[in-house]
């Protein structure tokens, strides 16, 4: 799985980089960027899913991927 | 205590009391902030969820995180321009899109620029590094309270007054720059702002004129002698290939220093509150610190200190709701956090709740610049607490000594505890 940001709607809130610092990171504006391509290994799909599930904005989702 | 301590306590309202909340919803009766989750739940359960009053001018309070975020996203019909509900008269305020306290009352375009300018200092990488500071600070106020409490032999701290308060005000004042002795002057002018709401607007006039004879001076003060803080910063830094207009400045420094204190303080108080009042859940953070950042979550889910307002800036029918030109809207993130649609077991607090999308910093582009540094403060401070002092309950059983907030802050304002030693 990837996860995929959606940089419009992202805010700012860093729960995110809180939660998920393996996958997200933040700039200097405090905007929330993925980390690489968004590869989502076994080990971290935990983390992934509660990055999406604390995100206010909506802004975060998961791919499956081929 | 001095006679502006007493005052931030006490708030006599113009407007009588409130019988019916759906129809007269009036956030500065202090029946609101104590019961608000019940009377949410009771306008929204009668088929209602947008609350109206005549009051300040006509206001309309949506309910329920859709509506609430419906209006956080719309800034065509709504505008910033003032956030704070007042009587004063809405052509009184500084227009769209800059607005008095710029980018909290700005609008897009250039909302923005001027938000744009503040972020840096408060993205997560530039706070990390403040815990330390507030540790310490945390710290000494313990300290302070706790020899009181010995001093007196009755083992009562008050953790509003001697706590909680004064942590967030001492940090934005050395972020901006301010003499650190001047804390007991922000919180009257955090008051005067925030819970001095519903009084003559001449009177809400020369409290913000105060406010902003106090800000000059510290402008004069650091214009002889720049030094790095954000006072400083706001003096030198560009937009637009210019320096900041002089309101500008004094309005994002005004901004600063009233949106940290009372917000921060009030998220303080209401989590020591509840664990006043449920000893299982102290005892479990008190055996696993480690669980404390997932609780301080839920406790800004539960008891967001933060409702923002807008003013209508086009005449338009909100869901049945006939908004007109200049109507306050209140935007109520706390009542959208308790909103069942969103939230499983919405009205119960929940230490442990892992998925949590709570709306207590806002929504959309005006999400809380301080966002970080209030994290930041909250965990450092429950933690102190309950290392410091893990058996506390409420002085008085009944709550009838909490006293709580007016307006659109909602917090203890005094919250006296029993410690055990």
């Amino acid at each position: 799985m990837r996860v995929v940001l959606d940089a419009e709607k992202c805010q700012g809130h860093n729960r995110c980089y809180a939660l998920a610092p393996e996958l997200f990171d933040v700039d200097d504006f405090g905007q929330a960027v993925v980390i690489g391509d968004g590869t989502v290994t076994p080990d971290r799909e935990d983390k992934a899913h509660l990055a999406v599930a604390n995100c206010p904005e909506y802004a975060i989702s998961i791919e499956a991927q081929a | 205590m001095s006679e502006r301590s007493e005052r931030i306590i006490v708030t006599a309202s113009t407007y009588r009391a409130v019988t019916d909340w759906a129809t007269d919803l009036d956030h500065a009766d202090p029946a609101y902030n104590r019961n608000a989750p019940a009377i949410w739940r009771e306008i929204v359960d009668s088929g209602c969820p947008v609350a109206h009053s005549d009051r300040y001018g006509g206001m309309w309070t949506p309910l329920t995180h859709e509506l609430v975020s419906q209006v956080a996203y719309d800034t065509e019909n709504f505008t910033s321009r003032a956030v704070v509900v007042s009587r004063t008269n809405a052509e009184d305020f500084i227009e769209a899109p800059v607005g008095g306290a710029p980018p909290i009352t700005s609008d897009p375009p250039f909302h923005h620029h001027a938000r744009r300018l503040l972020l840096p200092a408060f993205a997560p990488k530039v706070i990390e590094p403040w815990e330390e500071e507030v540790r310490e600070l945390c710290r000494a106020r313990l300290d302070e309270a706790l020899a009181s409490a010995a001093e007196t032999g009755e083992g009562l701290i008050d953790a509003a007054t001697q706590y909680a308060q004064h942590i967030p005000a001492n940090v934005i004042g050395r972020m901006l720059g301010l003499p650190p002795e001047d804390d007991e002057l922000f919180r009257g002018f955090v008051h005067d702002a925030l819970e001095a709401i519903d009084i003559e607007t001449s009177e809400r006039g020369a409290n913000f004129e105060r406010l902003e004879a106090y800000l000059d001076v510290q402008i004069v003060e650091h214009l002889e002698n720049p030094r790095d803080d954000l006072i400083s910063y706001l003096l030198n830094v560009q937009l637009f290939d210019q320096p900041l207009s002089p309101r500008h400045v004094r309005g994002s420094i005004a901004l600063l220093l009233i949106a940290g204190i009372d917000t921060t303080w009030s998220a303080i108080g209401s989590s020591l509150w509840h664990l006043a009042t449920h000893p299982e859940d102290r005892r479990r953070l008190v055996a696993e610190p480690d669980l404390i950042p997932v609780a301080i979550e839920e406790f800004l889910r539960a008891f967001a200190p933060v409702t923002m307002a807008r003013l209508v800036a086009k005449d338009h029918d909100f869901h049945g709701c006939p908004m007109e030109v200049d109507d306050w809207v209140l935007l109520p993130f706390p009542a959208a956090n308790r909103d069942p649609a969103v939230f499983d077991r919405a009205d119960e607090v929940v230490i442990d709740r892992l998925e949590n999308r709570h709306a207590a910093f806002g929504l959309g582009i005006h999400r809380c610049l301080g966002s970080n540094l209030a994290r930041l403060e909250l965990c450092v401070a429950v933690e102190e607490f309950l290392g410091r002092i893990p058996d506390f309950e409420l002085a008085d059983p009944t709550g009838d000594g909490v006293v709580w907030s007016v307006g659109q802050i909602r917090g203890p304002r005094a919250l006296p505890f029993r410690i055990q030693p």
